[in-house]
Order: C-alpha cells, then sequence, then structure tokens
C-alpha cells in the first residue's frame, strides 16, 4: 500500500508522517510540491509546517502548487487525503474542506499533548478508533482556531462531520472546540493535532496517533 | 504609473486576537480612544499607464482566489495615483 507524503518548501513534519506510514505497514512514497505526479499512490498526508513561511496565509500559496492540482483533482472523485495542521491549512484554503484556521484566541503559539476525542469513525483515516473514544496527541501552531459560519458549523455537526474535538478547555477558540472535520464523501480528513507525533511512547506521549495510518492501510486493503 | 490597492478585513464575525491586542496595548501608551481595533492587510500593485476596466476587473478575481480568503475576509479594490 503506498500512501505518499508531500514536501512543500517550509514543511516541517513530512519525516515524521513517512515514518508513521512505514511504522503502520505501509509503503511510504516522497511527492514533490513542484511535481504534478502523484507515483501510482493510493492514499496521500499533507503534513504539518510552515509551508512558503505561511506568507499571506497558511496554507494560501501552498494550494496552487503543481501537485495540489493534482490532489485536489483526485480528492474530488474520492482519493483519500489527510491533512494535519498546516495541512489541514491547505485543505481549507483549497476548498475541499469547509471553513478557515486562524490566529489561536490568545495569540500564543501553542505546543503541548491534547486530549481529543475522536467523534467520527466512518472514514478511511479513524475507522480503527471506536466512536468517542479519547486520545493524547500533541497540538503545536500558532494558527489552529477553526473558524466557520454559523450555517457550516450547523452542517458539520448534523452530518458528524466533526473528526475530533478537543476534551476539557478550548485551547484555541475553535468554535464548537472542533478539533478536526471531513468533507462530505469522508475521504478528506483535515486535522490541527498531528497523529504522526504520537505514534510510539518512545518519542511521544502515546502511541494512539498510529490508528490513523493502520486505518487508512486497513480502508485500501479492503477496497 | 498608477497603484491599484486591495485592502483585505475579516469578516466582523470573525475574531481577530491580532487587533484586540492592539486594542489593549493602546491605553498602556496613554491613547484612549479606541472602542475597538481590527487589523487587515494592505496590497498596493503597480500598474503600466492608468488601470483599465480589463486589469481591474482581473485584480478582483485574483484578490477573490489569492489576496483574500473569501469563507473569512473581504475585501475592496481600488486605485491610487
Amino acid at each position: 500500500m503506498r500512501i505518499g507524503v508531500v514536501t512543500f518548501p517550509g514543511s516541517l513534519d513530512d519525516r515524521s508522517a513517512l515514518r508513521a506510514i512505514e511504522l503502520a505497514g505501509g509503503i511510504p512514497v516522497p511527492l514533490f510540491h513542484g511535481d504534478n505526479d502523484l507515483k501510482e499512490v493510493q492514499a496521500v498526508v499533507l503534513p504539518g509546517g510552515f509551508s512558503y513561511g505561511d506568507y499571506l496565509r497558511c496554507g494560501a500559496i501552498s494550494r496552487f502548487s503543481p501537485i495540489m492540482e493534482s490532489i485536489i483533482l483526485a480528492a474530488e472523485h474520492g482519493f483519500p487525503v489527510l491533512g494535519i495542521c498546516n495541512g489541514f491549512q491547505i485543505l481549507c484554503e483549497s476548498h475541499l474542506l469547509p471553513g478557515a484556521l486562524t490566529r489561536n484566541a490568545d495569540l500564543h503559539f501553542i505546543c503541548k499533548d491534547q486530549t481529543v476525542s475522536v467523534e467520527n469513525t466512518k472514514t478511511p483515516w479513524t475507522s480503527e478508533y471506536s466512536q468517542g473514544q479519547e486520545i493524547v496527541i500533541p497540538i503545536k501552531n500558532g494558527e489552529g482556531s477553526f473558524q466557520c459560519g454559523d450555517e457550516t458549523l450547523a452542517e458539520l455537526e448534523a452530518e458528524g462531520r466533526v473528526v475530533l474535538r478537543y476534551v476539557g478547555e478550548n485551547p484555541n477558540g475553535s468554535r464548537n472546540k472542533i478539533a478536526g472535520i471531513s468533507n462530505k464523501r469522508g475521504n478528506v480528513v483535515g486535522v490541527m493535532p498531528h497523529p504522526e507525533q504520537s505514534i510510539e511512547t518512545l518519542t511521544g506521549p502515546s502511541d494512539e496517533g498510529l490508528l490513523f495510518f493502520t486505518s487508512i492501510l486497513k480502508a485500501m486493503v479492503s477496497k | 504609473m498608477a497603484t491599484i490597492v486591495v485592502e483585505v478585513m475579516l469578516k466582523p464575525e470573525i475574531l481577530d486576537p491580532q487587533g484586540q491586542a492592539v486594542a489593549s496595548a493602546l491605553p498602556r501608551l496613554g491613547f484612549t480612544f479606541a472602542q475597538s481595533v481590527r487589523q487587515g492587510k494592505r496590497f498596493e500593485i503597480t500598474v503600466a499607464g492608468e488601470p483599465t476596466a480589463a486589469q481591474l476587473a482581473e485584480v478582483e478575481k485574483a484578490a477573490e482566489t489569492l489576496l483574500s480568503n473569501p469563507v473569512i475576509e473581504t475585501f475592496v479594490v481600488k486605485v491610487e495615483k
């Protein structure tokens, strides 16, 4: 099972994502922003970082890179995409996901282990979790506050498209404590916390993030 | 040579913590006039000669697709000499 990870200029967590895929049992395939070739991968991860220095708006310039053209087209036809942190911001800027990520309410860059609950286990990225399962994975961002209009918010909630929700205090002012969402079809998922940084207890607060990667491998096999 | 200016502001309903931080810093410096502050972005685009209607239409399009995010922001386009 080949899973791609895109490196943009300024990506930070691309190597961690590649490693997570390998640890989960998949074949990690590095992809490059300036290339429009998806190299026959069956799913793709947009990693965290500060692509294009976060200039203009986070993700705004990456969204127009050649690889994103291929990914947007494929995603509209059901190709699985997971955006983590900056990847989530890119997915919102690409309009593959609704809403936007804005400055954290207290303006601080927040870096800590965060408990979130998995609220949608129907996506190919979260099927190995149980509904409502609480997991500890790190957040590390300055612009992680999820914002959208009232109508979009109602739609996300009614359709069960909130994938992750912060447990306890709202860390950044996100509406309804949303930490991750999916598109209508469920193939495109964006999360602010970093599952790829929680894949083994030696290097992360838990190994509970690994299930994102075993989930997608399982989804690909059973297809 | 003329300058086409695009001003981008967060929509009123979107939280603007940067503007709030500026608003709370002002009184510390003795400036007490501000009820609230909203912070935005300004782009200055120079073009050769007088901007044509077609150019302005293109700038509008660029403002909508790249310079602003219509989900959270609004923009205005104007010409300055």
